[in-house]
């Protein structure tokens, strides 16, 4: 998991070696600062020498400056290096989701990978600064702290060597117990922020079925499981602080009687056993050893914390998506023909039913080929199949006369232009999701594709125009209105193979002919695949093919399909006669 | 139909101590105020705590003065004295150490006590916002309330507030104890950490506005991600990943550079206050030491004494304890200026007007008695409309879902009138169809009905009652509807479902998924209606989408049903037998459909052609074809193709 993580330090690797280095000059300095006091004391205050006290504090004064400097020198790489690590990381993971799969994506929710890019970085990155900076601090002050007092009374000096495993112990089970539980937590942080995005996105849907209290409900439940694991989780930490007083303060009892007793043994003779002076400082380096003990605890207290995070991430990071490019890819596209021999297909293997059985069907360049079939007949599916959204579980796909995965992915998906069923258009203005398909396209191009698409009409309706502005997923403009931009976007990539899942359901039947018709005029060369549920989307098409059950049922022209399919009769029966069939 | 533009900006000052918002602070305070007592036994372990340490620190003074000095002047020193002591210094320990312990724990439950009301409200309230709140918000701003924001009120209220506390309480102990000894050096001490205070305020000021920029480059950032996490699948298909990259790390280096800036002056806060510490300390033994040299009165708060060597000594190290927590309380400071601005985003989506229903005639269940309609305690299959009145009477109305609009106009925004002059009249058993081009107008006609907007002009009459009077449940739980856009939930495919009447049985959610014929491909599904879907039902197609939640309407079982586009991606053999199911469910009852799909609408009684917001055309399709105009085009148009 380290390894992963380290991974994305990089050009952050010398801050968070100075860091460490840093801290150590300050604490080194820091160390040296309560020596010159005593000796202030001593030989100034006590002995009321002025030229001393003047001297030492000058003395003192610039032990503190170079601390200071050192100190801010540290703090300052250790934000260069934790800030600069999470920005590795954020990075890192969303490059990663970037070259993800469909099959990917299927896998991990929106919100959870949104917590994983936010709130979980921020965990790690809080922790790599405390790491940094406490993380060498505490073991430096905790050597030069044991050693200082090993040198003044070594089997005084015993008892800390009995504090220390009961503190290490202690210490130990409450974080082992503490992070199955933190691990919960983040988890259910997860279906909190699942709801809270449902809400937020159906609360059309929440408002009509007037069930905001159900959600709520639904809510606090969540709301309280957090609070309830969050409780006990931090309830258990909070056994850290007491744990480290009570090895303080028990320390401090035994030193006081076996040093008393050891003073008054040797007639407070340092020579022969200990002096109060001596006993002092034993004093002073107990509490050193164990605050330095007390903020190793706290870093461990982060690292508990933020390990279930940095799990979370190391999952997102190591991630392989499983669609991979050729080694030796081919970067052109002979030509728009496509072809399926003997292709099965099924989303995850635990799915006792194949989504395709058995496809076999070849497609010429420049074709316009309709699709129709049942809702759940599997058409999706096929299609995806052609720019390697998803790979055959068997058999072959070929475009351009080659298999689709000897190609480079960028050049087979260039050449492939899918409007999904699910249109998202991204906030921005029109004309930079138009550009989506080519980003060098002319003011010219756009406007043509737009009309090609018939958006050109109402855009040009619009107060800003190909400028105006469209919310996230498109949320101020109707269902037809962005379907038209997607299939202007897609044509924008001038491809050779252009597939349209069911993208103008949502479009009035006369503008869907008028796309359609245009298709044939402008882009002959290409080859359409439409997906469509009206007959008249696809009726003028070339072929259709008729799907069922995850299978081609019928191949053939609108009126041999008349003639031939039963299923394809069906559906035109329903859609010419049917509507007042059953008025 | 364009709807208000705008973001929701992240409305917050600069950031400085000085920003922060007194009204956020006292209603933040109020949360915690809740656990009053709970807070007293805090505060007082929080003392007893404190005194620990301070006893801690003067015992060695007592070790050495009263014990080991007097014994060894004893021939045989007698240990009674100081096994005592130190028992008894034990159990001050012990009292001590439980105090530390109550109190951590106890904040804990009441930290995230208070967490949860505000996350409980947060979610209650953003329920009750109308549509358009969330029309002109981006879900990630929502979202980061739940996440980031909660985040940095959680640290705030369980660590730094307990902690500030802890400090504050050390700072009066300690400067006591300096005035005890001495107002000369007190005067010194004070004078200086003043000073200090100006050089924390500056660096904390400049963290504090970095890190409240911070916030908003990680709110700015996660919008982002929700956005392209979302159109993942478009991204890859358009091989936009190195142009989303970009745009990501361009978001990412701000969040980076304000996270490095913020930290910086955080963090080098800390050594500046150390050190600075020191700094007193030599000038307090310079000043010490010219008094006792020169041999000056001293004044106290216990009167006027000489400046003796021990007293000095002492004093220096109460300097030493008094520098302490002022660092640590200044370190505090970013978090607490970080949650409150978090706290006040927080209070400010939950100040937001919500929906407001003046509606007071409620839907009830019905029966006749004696040929009157009397209100039943029981499901009926007969609804009425409770209408309380001013004189105290109050009559029912049997619902019939007759729905009438006179002279209607409305706009989403008060410039741009979207319907105009919109009439219609809706008999109860009708099926009412809007035909027309996208941006018509005919999606605005439902968000009337069931009140999502408001009109401007006109009036609304559901069984001839003024809609406004109607309470908006109500008015909703009477209708069915059906959108376009599919929203499913977490859970299994039955109970989506069930969430058209959560009283539903297992059988009738089953039937209602027959009716819409959903059960096959439901079966087809790995563990059939209880499959779980997750993620808005992302494994599903669109058609199944619809299907199910022409289910989950069904099941609801409404008087009125209103399905917006509701077959759009079911092919039309599935739907003509949808739709024979849903006419046997809906018979003698109220209907509205809206489709591109001629077929859909053809069997309507009336149909209503739209176009720019008005109506155009009315009558039923025979009529409408006979009439040769609008509708006739578009009925040909759909087969010129022949």
């Amino acid at each position: 998991m380290i390894k992963t993580l380290a991974k994305s330090i990089r050009e952050y690797k010398k801050n968070s070696i100075l860091t460490p280095i840093f801290v150590m000059l300050e604490v080194l300095f820091e160390v040296m600062i309560p020596f010159i006091m005593a000796r202030l004391i001593d030989q100034g205050i006590d002995a009321g020498n002025m030229d001393v006290i003047l001297r030492l504090g000058l003395l003192l004064l610039g032990a503190a400056m170079v601390a200071l400097t050192f100190g801010a020198l540290s703090g300052r790489s250790a934000a260069i290096a934790s800030a600069g690590f999470a920005k590795n990381l954020r990075q890192d993971m969303f490059y990663n989701v970037q070259g993800f799969s469909f099959s990917n994506i299927d896998k991990f929710s929106t919100s959870s990978i949104i917590t994983r890019l936010t709130t979980d970085v921020t965990n790690v990155q809080n922790s790599y600064q405390m790491l940094l900076r406490m993380a060498s601090r505490s073991p430096i002050m905790l050597i030069f702290s044991l050693f200082a007092a090993f040198s003044i009374n070594r089997s005084l000096s015993m008892i800390f060597l009995g504090a220390m495993p009961i503190l290490g112990i202690g210490l130990f089970f409450i974080i082992k117990n503490a992070h199955p539980i933190f691990r919960q937590v983040f988890k259910t942080y997860d279906k909190l922020n699942s709801i809270v995005q449902e809400n937020v996105r159906g609360i059309r849907v929440v408002k009509a079925f007037v069930r905001e209290d159900h959600e709520r409900e639904k809510f606090e439940d969540i709301s309280k499981e957090i609070y309830d694991k969050f409780t006990k989780a931090e309830k258990l930490l909070a056994f850290n602080m007491p744990l480290i007083q009570f090895c303080m303060f028990g320390s401090m009892l035994l030193l006081s009687w076996f040093g008393a007793r050891a003073i008054v043994a040797s007639g407070n003779n340092a020579a022969v056993g200990l002096s109060t002076g001596q006993l002092m400082s034993l004093m002073t380096y107990t509490m050193q050893i164990l605050i330095s003990l007390m903020m190793l605890s706290f870093v461990f207290v982060m690292i508990t914390i933020s390990r279930a995070s940095a799990e979370r991430i190391v999952e997102m990071l190591d991630e392989e998506t499983d669609l991979k490019n050729n080694d030796n890819p081919v970067y052109e596209v002979a030509d728009g023909c496509i072809e399926f021999q003997n292709v099965s297909f099924c989303y995850s293997n635990k799915a006792d039913k194949m989504a395709l059985r058995d496809i076999n069907l070849k497609i010429n360049a420049g074709e316009t080929i309709g699709i129709i079939g049942g809702t759940g007949s599997s058409k999706t599916s096929l299609i995806q199949l052609i720019p390697r959204l998803y790979d055959a579980s068997k058999g072959i796909v070929k475009v351009g006369g080659r298999d689709v995965r000897e190609y480079d992915l960028k050049t087979l998906r260039d050449q492939v232009a899918v409007v999904l069923q699910k249109n998202v258009l991204f906030s921005g203005t029109i004309n930079e999701n138009l550009r989506w398909g080519d980003e060098n396209a002319s003011d010219n191009e756009v406007e043509r594709m737009a009309t090609l698409a018939q958006a050109d009409e109402f855009i040009r309706e619009l107060p800003d125009k190909y400028d105006a502005h469209l919310e996230q997923g498109g949320s101020n403009i109707s269902g037809g209105q962005k379907q038209r931009l997607t299939i202007a976007r897609a044509l924008l990539k001038k491809p050779r193979i252009l597939i349209l899942d069911d993208s103008t359901s949502a479009v009035d039947t006369r503008t869907d002919a008028i796309i359609k018709r245009s298709f044939l005029e402008e882009i002959p060369y290409t080859t359409k695949i439409i997906i469509a549920q009206r007959v008249s989307s696809v009726q003028d098409a070339d072929r259709i093919i008729v799907m069922d059950d995850g299978e081609i049922k019928a191949i053939g022209t609108h009126a041999e399909l008349l003639k031939d399919s039963d299923i394809y009769r069906e559906v035109y029966d329903s859609q010419v006669k049917g509507g007042m069939a059953s008025a | 139909m364009p709807r208000p533009i705008g973001k929701g900006p992240h409305g917050m000052g600069s950031g400085s101590i000085k920003d922060v918002n007194k009204g956020t602070v006292k209603r933040l305070l109020s949360y915690v105020g809740k656990y009053r007592i709970r807070l007293i036994f805090v505060v007082v372990s929080i003392i007893i705590s404190a005194f620990t340490g301070a006893i801690a620190s003067l015992f060695l003074k007592t070790l050495i003065d009263d014990y080991i000095t007097p014994m060894l002047l004893q021939a045989v020193p007698d240990f009674s004295g100081l096994f005592r002591v130190i028992l008894m210094m034990g159990g001050i320990y012990i009292i001590g150490v439980l105090a530390s312990l109550f109190y951590t724990r106890t904040m804990v439950s009441i930290s995230q006590g208070v967490l949860k009301r505000i996350r409980d409200e947060l979610f209650s309230k953003m329920q009750s916002l109308p549509i358009r709140y969330f029309d002109s918000h981006s879900h990630g701003d929502l979202m980061s309330h739940y996440t980031n924001d909660i985040d940095t009120l959680r640290q705030m209220i369980s660590q730094s507030l307990p902690q500030m506390f802890s400090s504050v309480v050390t700072i009066v102990a300690v400067l006591s104890a300096m005035l005890y000894l001495s107002l000369w050096m007190t005067g010194v001490v004070i004078l200086f950490v003043f000073i200090v205070l100006n050089i924390v305020k500056i660096i904390a000021g400049r963290s504090g506005k970095y890190f409240v920029e911070q916030q908003k480059s990680l709110g700015d950032l996660n919008g982002y991600i929700e956005e392209m996490i979302n159109g993942l699948k478009v991204v890859k298909v358009f091989n936009h990943e190195e142009i989303v990259k970009k745009d990501f790390d361009e978001r990412n280096e701000i969040l980076r550079d304000n996270a490095t800036k913020a930290n910086k002056y955080a963090n080098i806060l800390m050594p500046i206050m150390m050190n600075l510490g020191y700094v007193l300390y030599v000038l307090l033994a310079i000043v010490g030491g010219i008094l006792a040299v020169g041999g000056i009165q001293n004044f106290s708060i216990t009167g006027a004494d000489v400046v003796t060597l021990g007293m000095i000594a002492s004093f220096l190290q109460l300097s030493r304890n008094f520098i302490q927590p002022i660092a640590q309380v200044s370190q505090q400071l970013n978090a607490v200026v970080m949650a409150i601005a978090g706290a006040e985003r927080i209070f400010n989506l939950m100040d937001q007007e919500p929906e407001t229903d003046e509606g007071y005639v409620t839907l009830v269940n019905a029966k006749y008695e004696n040929g009157e309609v009397k209100e039943a305690d029981h499901r009926t299959e007969i609804w009425a409309w409770k209408h309380p009145h001013g004189d105290g009477t109050t009559t029912y109305t049997l619902l019939k879902g007759e729905v009438r609009f006179y002279d209607v106009d409305f706009g989403y925004n008060e410039d741009e009138v979207v319907l105009h002059d919109i009439t219609l009249y809706a008999e109860p058993g009708q099926k009412i169809a809007f035909v027309g081009a996208t941006g018509a107008g005919k999606t605005t006609i439902t968000n009337l009905i069931n009140r999502f907007y408001d009109i401007a002009d006109g009036k609304i009459r559901y069984d001839g009652i003024n809609i406004k009077k109607i309470k908006k449940a109500d008015l909703r739980r009477s209708l069915g509807i059906v959108l376009q856009d599919v929203n499913l939930f977490t859970g299994t495919v039955i109970d989506n479902i069930r969430y058209g009447r959560l009283d539903a049985t297992d059988e009738e959610c089953v039937e209602a998924a027959k009716l819409a014929n959903a059960d096959g491909f439901i079966r087809m599904l790995p563990e059939g209606y209880e499959t779980v879907l997750t993620g808005d039902g992302g494994g599903l197609s669109q058609g199944q989408r619809q299907l199910l939640s022409i289910a989950r309407a069904a099941v609801a079982d409404p008087p009125v049903m209103i399905l917006d586009e509701a077959t759009s991606s079911i092919d039309t053999r599935t739907e003509s037998i949808v739709q024979k199911g849903m006419d046997a469910l809906m018979k003698g009852r109220t209907v509205f459909v809206i489709a591109h799909r001629l077929s859909t609408v053809q069997n309507s009684n009336v149909i209503m052609v739209l176009e720019k917001g008005r109506i155009i055309e009315k009558g039923s399709h025979d009529e409408l074809v006979d009439e040769k105009g609008k509708y006739y085009q578009l009925y040909t148009g759909a087969f010129e193709l022949d």
